[in-house]
Formats: C-alpha cells, sequence, structure tokens
C-alpha cells in the first residue's frame, strides 16, 4: 500500500487543545464523549488546526446522532470572522477509535477532502493525555469488499509568538504542591526579566557541573555537546572593554533619559489637570 | 479570594462590585489568537464579547467569541451575537454576556467610542468589563492584558452628555479618573492543568525568550514618535480653550464698557429730561460663545499618560537586560585577565 502519499502532518495550535479539554469538562452528564469539528487550513501535506468547536451528539449501542445543522451554523458564524479557516477533520475525546468514529468520519469525508480525525485521550488511560491523529486509509481488495482503516499520523504543536507566551503564562498556575491550581496574574516586564536571569543562572549552573564532572572523569565525554558548549561559549560577542563599556554606557544614557521624560510628560498632565480644574470660565 | 471579617459593604468610592477579574486559559488563548491573526493581517482593532459569569465578588470569565469586522454587513451584528451565544448554550457554554474585548497598539486604546461602548455595556450589565489586549507589548514576549471599568463619576458625566469645564469641576473627572484598572487573574482547571504539561513536552524550549532581545532603538523610537503626536495634539487642545478663554474676557471687557455707556448716556439724558433708552439685553448684543468640550483633550491626556508609563516600563526593563550583559561581559573579562 502507497502510504507515501499520506505524508500528512497535522500541526495543532494550543488554543484547540484549551477547547476540547473544556467541551469535554462542560459534557452533558450522559455522555462519555464528545466531538466537534477542526478547522484551519491544509497545505502540501501539512494540515494547520488552529481552531474548533464542539458539536452536541448522542450516541447509541448502534448508531450515532449528530447534529449537522447546528455543525454548519457554527461553521458558517466563524466564517464571518476569519474567512481563511475551512473544515480539515473532526475531534474526539477518548482514548479508541469506535465504529462510530468511522460513521461520523465518513460524513466529514463529505464536508472536506481527507478530512484529519484527532482524538485527546480525557480519560487519561497510562497516565497521559494521549494525542493522537488519524487518517482513514480505503484498504481491501479491489474486486471485494472496501473498508478503510484509521492510520495514525504524527502530530506536532505550533504556536504563533503570542500563544508561545501565553501558554507559558497559564502553565504557571500548575503548582507542584498544591492539589487545586493557583491564580497568575500577567507579570510586570521587569519580574518576567528578572525570571528569565535566574532561569538561565540555573541552566548555567548545569552546564557547569557537567563541564566539572567531565574533566573529573566522573561522565563520560560527548563530543557534540562538547562542540555545542563551544558555539556557546563563542556566541558571547567579542568585544574589547572599552567598546563594550562605550555601548553600554550610551544605551544607559538613552533609556535613562527617556525615562525622565516620560516622567516629566506625567508630572506635567497632572499639573495641567489640577490647574484646569481650578480655573472657572 | 480575599474574605474580611465582617461585612463587606464598605464600598471603595467608586461603587464597584468587581474586586477582581478571573480568566480561564481558554478565554485568554483565545483572545490571544483572534488580536494576533487580525494584527498580522490587517491592522484593524479586534474586537469580540467575553462570557462568564459572577460570583461572589469577582468576574469569571469562561469563554469568548470574536465579532466580525464591520464591513460585513449581510448580517447584522446584533443578530451575530444572539445566534453565537444560542449555539454556544447548546454545549452548556455560560451565555451570560459579561463584557467585551479590545486588541489596541500599547496605550492607544483610550478613544470615544471605546468609551461609548463600555457606558453602554455598564449601563445594561452592571458588572461589564473591557479587557484590552497590547498586540505590541505581547508580539514581544510581555502578555499583557488589562481589564478596565468606567468609575461612577465617568458614567455621571456621561450621563449629563456635556462636557463643559463646570461639570467637570463638579463631578472632580480628570483623566486619571475616567477608567479603573481591575486585578486581571488568569485559573486554569485540573484538566487544563495536565494538558498544558503534556503540551510542555511538545513545544520546543527555545521558543518564547525573544523577549530577551537587546534591540530597543526601533520600538523605542515608535513609541516616542506616538507620543510627540499626541503631545502635539493636546498642544493644540489647550491652545484652542486658552483663545476661548481671551475671547471670553475680552467679550466680558466689552460687555462691562457697553454698560457704563449706557449707564452714561442714561444719566446724561435724565439730566437733560429726556426719556432714557430702551433696556437692550445684553446677551443678545454679546452672544456668549461656545465653550470648547473638554472631553478630548481629556482623552488625549489620558493617552499620553498611558504612553508614559508603558515607556518608563519599558525602559527599566530594557536597562535591567543591558545589566545582564554587563554581568556577562564582567565575567568574560574576568575570565580573560586570570
Amino acid at each position: 500500500m502507497a502510504l507515501n502519499h499520506l505524508n500528512l502532518t497535522v500541526k495543532i495550535h494550543p488554543v484547540v487543545l484549551f477547547q476540547i479539554v473544556d467541551a469535554y469538562e462542560r459534557r452533558n452528564a450522559d455522555s462519555h464523549r464528545v466531538i466537534g469539528t477542526l478547522l484551519g487550513s491544509s497545505d502540501k501535506g501539512i494540515v494547520e488546526v488552529t481552531n474548533c468547536f464542539c458539536v452536541p451528539h448522542k450516541e447509541y449501542a448502534d448508531q450515532v446522532e449528530a447534529e449537522l445543522s447546528y455543525a454548519m451554523d457554527v461553521y458558517d458564524l466563524n466564517r464571518r470572522v476569519n474567512s481563511s479557516e475551512n473544515i480539515v477533520g473532526w475531534w474526539a475525546t477518548g482514548n479508541e477509535v469506535t465504529n462510530h468514529s468511522s460513521v461520523i468520519h465518513e460524513y466529514y469525508s463529505r464536508e472536506c477532502n481527507n478530512p484529519v480525525h484527532v482524538t485527546l485521550d480525557t480519560s487519561l488511560q497510562g497516565s497521559r493525555m494521549g494525542l493522537k491523529a488519524y487518517v482513514c486509509v480505503s484498504l481491501g481488495v479491489p474486486s471485494g469488499k472496501q473498508g478503510c482503516m484509521f492510520t495514525p499520523i504524527p502530530v506536532e504543536i505550533s504556536c504563533y509568538d503570542p500563544e508561545v507566551y501565553g501558554l507559558q503564562l497559564c502553565s504557571k498556575t500548575m503548582s507542584t504542591g498544591a492539589a487545586r491550581g493557583r491564580n497568575v496574574q500577567p507579570m510586570l516586564d521587569i519580574a518576567q526579566v528578572s525570571e528569565a536571569g535566574s532561569k538561565m543562572s540555573v541552566l548555567l549552573e548545569q552546564v557547569l557541573t557537567y563541564v566539572e564532572d567531565v574533566l573529573a572523569n566522573r561522565v563520560p565525554a560527548d563530543n557534540a555537546v562538547g562542540r555545542s558548549l563551544l558555539d556557546l561559549v563563542n556566541s558571547v560577542p567579542h568585544m574589547s572593554n572599552e567598546q563594550f563599556s562605550e555601548m553600554f554606557n550610551s544605551n544607559v544614557k538613552d533609556l535613562l533619559m527617556v525615562v525622565t521624560l516620560s516622567q516629566l510628560l506625567k508630572t506635567q498632565l497632572q499639573l495641567n489637570e489640577k490647574l484646569t480644574l481650578l480655573t472657572s470660565v | 479570594m480575599a474574605t474580611r471579617g465582617g461585612p463587606s459593604r464598605r464600598v471603595p468610592e467608586n461603587d464597584s462590585t468587581i474586586a477582581y477579574v478571573q480568566a480561564d486559559g481558554l478565554a485568554v488563548m483565545k483572545i490571544v489568537k483572534h488580536c494576533h491573526e487580525e494584527a498580522a493581517s490587517n491592522m484593524d482593532i479586534a474586537q469580540g464579547a467575553l462570557l462568564g459569569l459572577v460570583v461572589d465578588n469577582r468576574l469569571e470569565i469562561t469563554n469568548c467569541f470574536p465579532f466580525p469586522k464591520h464591513t460585513d454587513d449581510t448580517m447584522d451584528e446584533e443578530e451575530y451575537q444572539l445566534a453565537m451565544m444560542r449555539r454556544l448554550r447548546r454545549v452548556n457554554v455560560d451565555h451570560f454576556h459579561v463584557g467585551w474585548y479590545q486588541s489596541a497598539d500599547v496605550g492607544n486604546f483610550l478613544s470615544l467610542p471605546l468609551l461609548e461602548s463600555q457606558y453602554h455595556y455598564q449601563t445594561s450589565i452592571e458588572e461589564s468589563v473591557v479587557v484590552i489586549y497590547d498586540s505590541q507589548k505581547s508580539s514581544r514576549g510581555f502578555l499583557t492584558l488589562k481589564a478596565y471599568r468606567l468609575t461612577q463619576q465617568a458614567i455621571e458625566m456621561y450621563k449629563e452628555g456635556e462636557f463643559t469645564p463646570e461639570t467637570l469641576l463638579k463631578l472632580k473627572v480628570g483623566f486619571e479618573n475616567l477608567f479603573v484598572e481591575v486585578p486581571f487573574v488568569i485559573k486554569n482547571s485540573a484538566l487544563t492543568n495536565i494538558m498544558m504539561s503534556e503540551l510542555a513536552e511538545m513545544v520546543p524550549e527555545e521558543q518564547g525568550s525573544k523577549f530577551l532581545d537587546l534591540g530597543t532603538a526601533s520600538v523605542l523610537e515608535g513609541q516616542l514618535r506616538c507620543l510627540m503626536d499626541r503631545v502635539d495634539e493636546l498642544n493644540q487642545e489647550a491652545i484652542k480653550f486658552n483663545r476661548y478663554q481671551q475671547l471670553v474676557s475680552r467679550q466680558q471687557q466689552d460687555k462691562h464698557r457697553w454698560l457704563q455707556k449706557r449707564s452714561q448716556e442714561n444719566a446724561a439724558r435724565a439730566a437733560k429730561d429726556e426719556l432714557p433708552l430702551p433696556e437692550e439685553d445684553v446677551n443678545k448684543l454679546f452672544r456668549p460663545h461656545p465653550v470648547p468640550p473638554r472631553l478630548n483633550p481629556m482623552i488625549i491626556a489620558g493617552q499620553i499618560n498611558t504612553y508614559s508609563q508603558h515607556i518608563s516600563q519599558f525602559c527599566s526593563q530594557s536597562l535591567a537586560k543591558l545589566y545582564i550583559t554587563q554581568a556577562l561581559q564582567n565575567a568574560k573579562e574576568s575570565k580573560t585577565t586570570i
């Protein structure tokens, strides 16, 4: 079976996963599984999923009911906001691909070309929330019965830059000891820089201990690591002392001057306010 | 959530029932995605609605959805909102409309349309907030989400509808009292935390350190230029106001002179036993000049204030970064001199 035409990779944005977890948490009391539509764009073997929404459905022993008109409605509403997002597949929570999945998949293959099926294991089998993606590959003997099989394809996470920062901020709500998550506030700039500084010093500590271990022959030396360490050290720009202090001082002077000016502006504004409130026409 | 012992009837001066805003990670990520996509494609402002509920003294935001742009007129905006909320209701999302969000470029979100919209929202829904997402700062690495509400004085001033200096003086409204910032907190459920720990393994570590970039000149230039524009505008408004004041004082002087002349003439005529001249309405002769509304300069002053605050914050963090590099350089120096 020529699977090389299926060099599909799925790139998912974090928003989609947040949405899936939220939909699962808000499901009706009698549903075990939630399904929904994936939106995004598909290009040259890479399917990029940027959005999704939940579709109400009910599963019985031998059949599935899903509100397809609802799905079309929400898709239309979404197109008004973002016209570049198309249906690229569908998602479901849970660990496995069931019979019902193939029925739903058939519906989605009418909506789009080669839909992708993503599962997020919210039941936490094997203590992990597994994220898997599948496409449906038809198989069977040409003259005999045709069937289809869900084949796994690789999944990656891709983010816009601000999404990465958002994710980093949100991940601070995870705390190691507490049973419930903490609250987190968007941080002040300086706090973030200082945190990065301490992170950097921790990383440097790790590197130093590794180097010392290697020198004391406690750990076997690894050439690749050594070479990347050399790159690291050389990446600090070579500047003589005078050059550096010149650059440093001029930058510091500029920044301090701007700070003074902006504080001056603020004081003047406040003074102006007081004066205008004092005067009467 | 801090619980003060005893009744919390001690209301802060702006009578706010909301102590802080708590958002779900989902709402935050959706706002980030929408505003980023809008900023990337066209520099329009992205707007959307916030959904959630009010619990005790906090406003919880559990979901949000974006608004379509105004150029599209096929469906009414109201209809879109209602349709969207009805759909979300079917999947058990909170459908209480608690506010709206908007993207902004550093400080310039304070504008007349914003004031109007927030005024309408706050009068119809008591606890609504507007969340501002700063697209420029967030793309450079500092996720900035702030929640604002109009103060009580601002609402009263808006109700009056006129913005003369007298009204402002009476209500004690300055550019600092227009909006009050509400603390913004992010909280996630346990399942979301699990999902994020999975994600953390999949997202490469090097991403997300762009804010350590030392190149500050371009950003600073842009911000200073915007600041200069605003200051120019404020200057124009101040000149207008001064001109108005001069006109009024000159008018007063003219009135005085006219009245004096009148009384002198009347006295002269009375001395000659003639009828005094009829009393004319002073005000009809000297029409009062219209007072220039003070709302615009107040908004501009607010914008300048936000700009200067942002700039000083930006400078302070750039200074911090510079000092870090100095430490590195010093370390390098001491290594080479050994």
